[in-house]
């Protein structure tokens, strides 16, 4: 009986190792992308001192090179903030006195305009590694990682809050190490939700990944070899086909990344899913269909498998310990005392932060200018909200009708969702160029370069909505003849207001964020500069002005806490109650 | 011969915080011993502590009073040679059948061949050969079930602790797997030595025990202790079975008719148990036609209804105090309030309803007299959850309020807008 039963385990894991046709195509598919990443890493450490200016070849066959480069800077951001999202993740979710401080801080990182990191922090990375490029790509993935890692922490942290009270039992039960419970229980419960963060954080750090490149600081610029430095000389030299080549380059790295990269790591996530159903429609992957067709790496990926198996269930760590209310006084007392002087230090050195920040600003800055600064702000505010309104006006009811036809759907949303992640940046020289023909007002036009990486969320999210209705209520709507307005009034708008808003909060976050880039454009030698908060920013950037950097960075996250506070945290809570549907 | 004792529970105390300096007395004074080669069921309803119990007892959670010892040792944590068995089977969805199983001895550091071994002879034992590779998903709550044992299993527990592991199954089902375990619990040297069952379904306990403990709630503590000595394999249409079920309905409705006799008025801070009108008033309907108004036994009505305890106590509880039933020797009749309540059409239903619950239920009449002292006659429902928060733990306030709310509402003796939260006396226009 229990040979039987063996033999029926194995045949699921080895089928016998032979190669096939199959193994040649992913060997070859394996080694290409190896030889790839191990040539860009190695570039990295060029030489460099800072003036010294970077040559960036306009010609067609550097592309690729660039293109590479580029990818390399987000991969290795990505697994910076995996790495961070496990540390602090963790941290906050088993820590309360840590919960206390990181959440919050977390949640106001998160409103930090990304650039502004990279405004900050490049003269810092350029004086660790004097003499070496290592400096300013530091700086450069230091923002993209910066781009991604919050809202993959907070995600991480959620999960592990909510894990099952009866999973966790049973873990104790089973007396795990606190190792094992990690890697075994906590990290897989929490694999969903942090594979979907992290595709979020991928599709949205290519705008950063192309805007991060080309740093203007100090009066100089530096470029670092990538596909965002090409597109910057290309509008430098008002170089149009140039344009074209990146926008197309960028078009089949990401083509590229969704094949190889989002889908089978999604397909790789559903078993994951905690909720137990079958029904529902698993995603496919070709390069997961063709990788499990192939034996050898069948067999390399079982061998991989075991030895984390071996790695992930070391006893590390004390199994759980049910705890007493009441302890005994000694270890009280100490307690106590070690949790007053962590909030101690804590507040000593939030109220130093305070202090040295407004001495560094306002030693050269004059307290009136402030004034002007939160104008500033308002009129990007004013763009910010107003192309939430034309995205809605536009994408709302498209959105509906693609929702509504399933048809239609299969074939939108892998096209959605590579415009999501394509980076708008790369389409300003065009609109640029047409502001400057037709000589359009700058202030009102450049808005429409904020809307052009922020809309997707809504239709995403519209969308999203729309096809989640549940099947009965369209009937309903049918039997009772409900018509258009009415229809939209007392049916389909309050249905997809829960999913709306959360498009919308993504899309303002994302306007914020790109109003730094947005609102100073230039084609060849034309510069236009409209008045923002961004452009505020991006200006002192390029003077080098480290005190008007930092008041700008704090002005646009008042402003974007504010919004957040007194806007959407409402807005979203009234959906969550009253709108949500199950 | 005294059998050796496994488990010994001595004086057990515990009790749960609620707000600032309330707490709420879960168990008082329990004591309870595991022999070796018995099967006890842990019977009672639901909130009665005894879940509260199994954990202490696994180690999961700490008592605030009173011992437990495993083997003459003290459990703290949890312990090798105890395992449990969960109610919602607790499976690690990412992990396959075979990998759910060798979970626990890899925590144990395990050899991987004797590992792969004995995790095959536990799926073999349970019946789950040929799902080796199968996720929870693939599987229905039976074999899930069936898993979750196996996990147990595999381990060589000495004390086995399963809390209310077929209550998630269909009743077929639940025989079947209840039917399973009694056989491996039947094999020639099985390494497992006890098995504690807790159950709110009076029949599953008289089926399986060698020991049946009667836990009453608030607090929970030990109300009686009866032994089964019928012979295995048990029949559930036998006389004897029956009369044993019927006992048992007797010893816990018992308490129940002690605590509607003296009558004590209650004070604000009565838990209502959570009953909904529609079941209230289906179930007058029930009385009414299968018995006029003529009493009927409980573990009848049970099993015409399919209620288990759980769903039928809180309903015979509330009709109790609102003095539209009465209950006498684990039996049931309709008051002359409750047979007009059951004869009556929707409207003068709502007006009786309104009468009783005015003048029964403490907390109605206050919530009402607020109201109408009040100029607008609006007064949040955070007003009395936090009167209430005097009494009960936020989580039973919240859900106190709840119950209360919805029984006013159909009453009619006030409205509550849930876009303000604010309870009033008006009416919707």
């Amino acid at each position: 009986m229990i040979k039987s039963n063996q033999q029926i385990w194995r045949n699921n894991r080895f089928i016998g190792w032979r190669p096939n046709f199959w193994d040649f195509i992913a060997l070859l598919l394996l080694a290409l992308v190896l030889t790839l990443l191990a040539w860009g890493a190695s570039q990295m450490e060029a030489p460099y001192l800072l003036g010294q200016p970077l040559p960036i070849s306009l010609s067609v066959s550097h592309l690729p090179m660039y293109a590479l480069r580029s990818v390399m800077r987000l991969l290795i951001a990505m697994l910076l903030s995996l790495i961070v999202t496990f540390v602090f993740g963790a941290l906050a979710a088993k820590n309360k006195h840590a919960e206390r401080i990181l959440i919050p801080m977390v949640d106001v990182l998160q409103s930090v305009p990304v650039l502004g990191f990279l405004s900050i922090t490049v003269a810092g990375f350029i004086a660790l590694f004097p003499g070496s490029l290592l400096g300013p790509e530091c700086a450069a993935i230091f923002a993209i990682f910066s781009a991604q890692v919050w809202n993959m922490i907070l995600g991480f942290y959620q999960s592990l809050k909510t894990l099952p009270k009866d999973i966790s039992e049973a873990a104790n039960m089973l007396q795990l190490s606190s190792w094992q419970r990690f890697w075994r229980v906590e990290v897989p419960f929490a694999m969903p939700s942090l594979t979907w963060n992290m595709m979020l954080s991928m599709s949205a750090s290519w705008f950063f990944v192309v805007a991060c490149e080309a740093i203007s600081v100090n009066n100089q610029t530096i470029l670092l070899p990538g596909i965002g430095s090409y597109i910057a000389v290309a509008i430098l030299h008002a170089d149009k086909v140039a344009i074209v080549y990146s926008i197309i380059t960028m078009l089949i790295v990401i083509l590229l990344y969704d094949q190889l990269c989002f889908r089978p790591i999604v397909y790789w996530a559903e078993k994951f899913k905690y909720d137990l159903t079958l029904d529902e429609k698993t995603n496919r992957s070709w390069l997961v269909d063709l990788l499990s067709r192939t034996r050898s790496f069948t067999l390399a990926i079982n061998y991989i498998n075991s030895f984390f198996h071996v790695l992930l269930t070391l006893r590390f760590g004390n199994p759980y310990k049910a705890e007493k209310h009441v302890s005994r006084p000694v270890n009280k007392h100490i307690q106590v005392v070690a949790t007053g002087a962590w909030y101690s230090i804590l507040f000593v050195i939030c109220t130093a932060a305070i202090i040295l920040l407004f001495r560094f600003i306002f030693q050269q800055v004059p307290f009136n200018e402030v004034g002007g600064v939160l104008l500033l702000g308002v009129y990007t505010s004013l763009r910010v909200l107003c192309l939430i309104v034309i995205a809605s006006l536009v994408w709302v009811p498209i959105g509906v009708w693609i929702g509504m036809n399933s048809k239609v759907l299969g074939y939108a949303q892998p096209v959605i969702q590579i415009l999501a992640a394509f980076p708008a940046n790369l389409i300003f020289p065009v609109v640029v160029f047409f502001i400057i023909t037709f000589r359009l007002n700058i202030e009102i036009w450049v808005t429409p370069l904020m809307l052009l990486g922020a809309q997707w969320y809504i239709l995403f999210n519209v969308i999203a909505g729309t096809s989640s209705i549940p099947k009965e209520l369209h009937y309903v709507t049918q039997n009772f003849g409900i018509s258009k307005w009415l229809w939209w009034r007392r049916f389909v708008l309050p249905a997809i207001f829960p999913f709306y808003i959360t498009g919308a909060i993504t899309a303002a976050g994302g306007a914020w964020n790109a109003s730094i880039v947005a609102e100073v454009v230039g084609w060849g030698d034309t510069i236009l500069v409209s008045h923002g908060l961004g452009a505020y920013i991006a200006e002192c950037t390029t003077r080098g002005d480290f005190p008007r950097i930092a008041l700008g960075i704090v002005v646009m996250c008042l402003y974007v806490l504010v919004f957040n506070r007194l806007l959407w945290q409402p807005l979203y809570n009234m959906a969550q109650k009253r709108y949500s549907i199950n | 011969m005294e059998k050796q004792i496994l488990i010994k529970v001595s004086k057990v105390k515990k009790t749960f915080k609620q707000g600032a300096d309330q707490s709420l007395l879960v168990l008082d004074d329990v004591n309870l011993t595991l022999k070796k080669g018995e099967i006890i069921a842990l019977l009672g309803r639901s909130g009665s502590g005894k879940s509260t119990l199994l954990r202490i007892i696994a180690g999961l959670t700490a008592a605030d009073g009173g011992k437990v010892s495993y083997r003459d040792q003290a459990v703290t944590s949890p312990v090798q040679g105890i395992a449990m068995v969960f109610q919602s089977f607790a499976l690690m969805p990412w992990l396959d059948v075979m990998q759910n199983v060798e979970l626990g001895l890899e925590a144990l550091g395990v050899p991987r061949k004797e590992l792969r071994k004995r995790a095959l002879k536990a799926i073999d034992t349970i019946g789950l050969d040929g799902f080796e590779s199968a996720f929870p998903r693939e599987l229905s709550g039976g074999m899930q079930q069936r898993v979750g044992l196996a996990r147990a299993l595999v381990v060589n527990p000495d004390v086995l602790l399963m809390d209310e592991p077929f209550s998630a199954l269909d009743v077929l089902t639940a025989e079947n797997l209840r039917n399973d375990l009694l056989d491996v619990w039947q094999q020639e040297n099985r390494p497992t030595n006890c098995i504690l069952l807790v159950t709110h379904n009076i029949e599953e306990a008289v089926l399986m025990a060698d020991r049946i403990v009667i836990f009453d709630n608030n607090p929970g503590r030990v109300l009686s202790n009866l032994s089964v000595n019928l012979p295995r394999p048990r029949d559930g249409e036998a006389p004897e079975f029956r009369q044993l079920v019927d006992q048992i309905y007797r010893i816990m409705t018992g308490v129940e008719d002690i605590l509607s006799k003296t009558l004590q008025p209650l004070d604000l801070g009565y838990r209502l148990p959570d009953a909904k009108v529609s079941e209230l008033v289906g179930f007058m309907e029930t009385l009414l036609e299968e018995a006029g108004n003529k009493q009927i036994e409980l573990s009848e009505l049970s099993e015409d209804l399919h209620y288990d305890i759980d769903d039928l106590f809180p309903l015979t509880e509330v009709l109790g105090i609102m003095r539209f039933t009465e209950q006498k020797h684990g039996g049931i009749q309709l008051t002359m309030a409750g047979k007009k309540f059951a004869e009556a059409d929707l409207q003068e239903r709502k007006q009786i309803f309104a009468k009783h619950l005015l003048g029964y239920i403490p907390l109605a009449r206050h919530i009402r007299m607020v109201l109408s002292k009040r100029l607008h006659q609006r007064v949040s429902k955070k007003y009395f959850l936090a009167v209430l928060e005097d009494y009960l733990s936020q989580e039973d306030s919240e859900r106190v309020l709840r119950v209360v709310t919805e029984w006013g509402r159909y009453a009619e003796i006030f409205a509550y807008d849930d876009s303000d939260g604010k309870l009033s006396l008006e009416n919707p226009q």
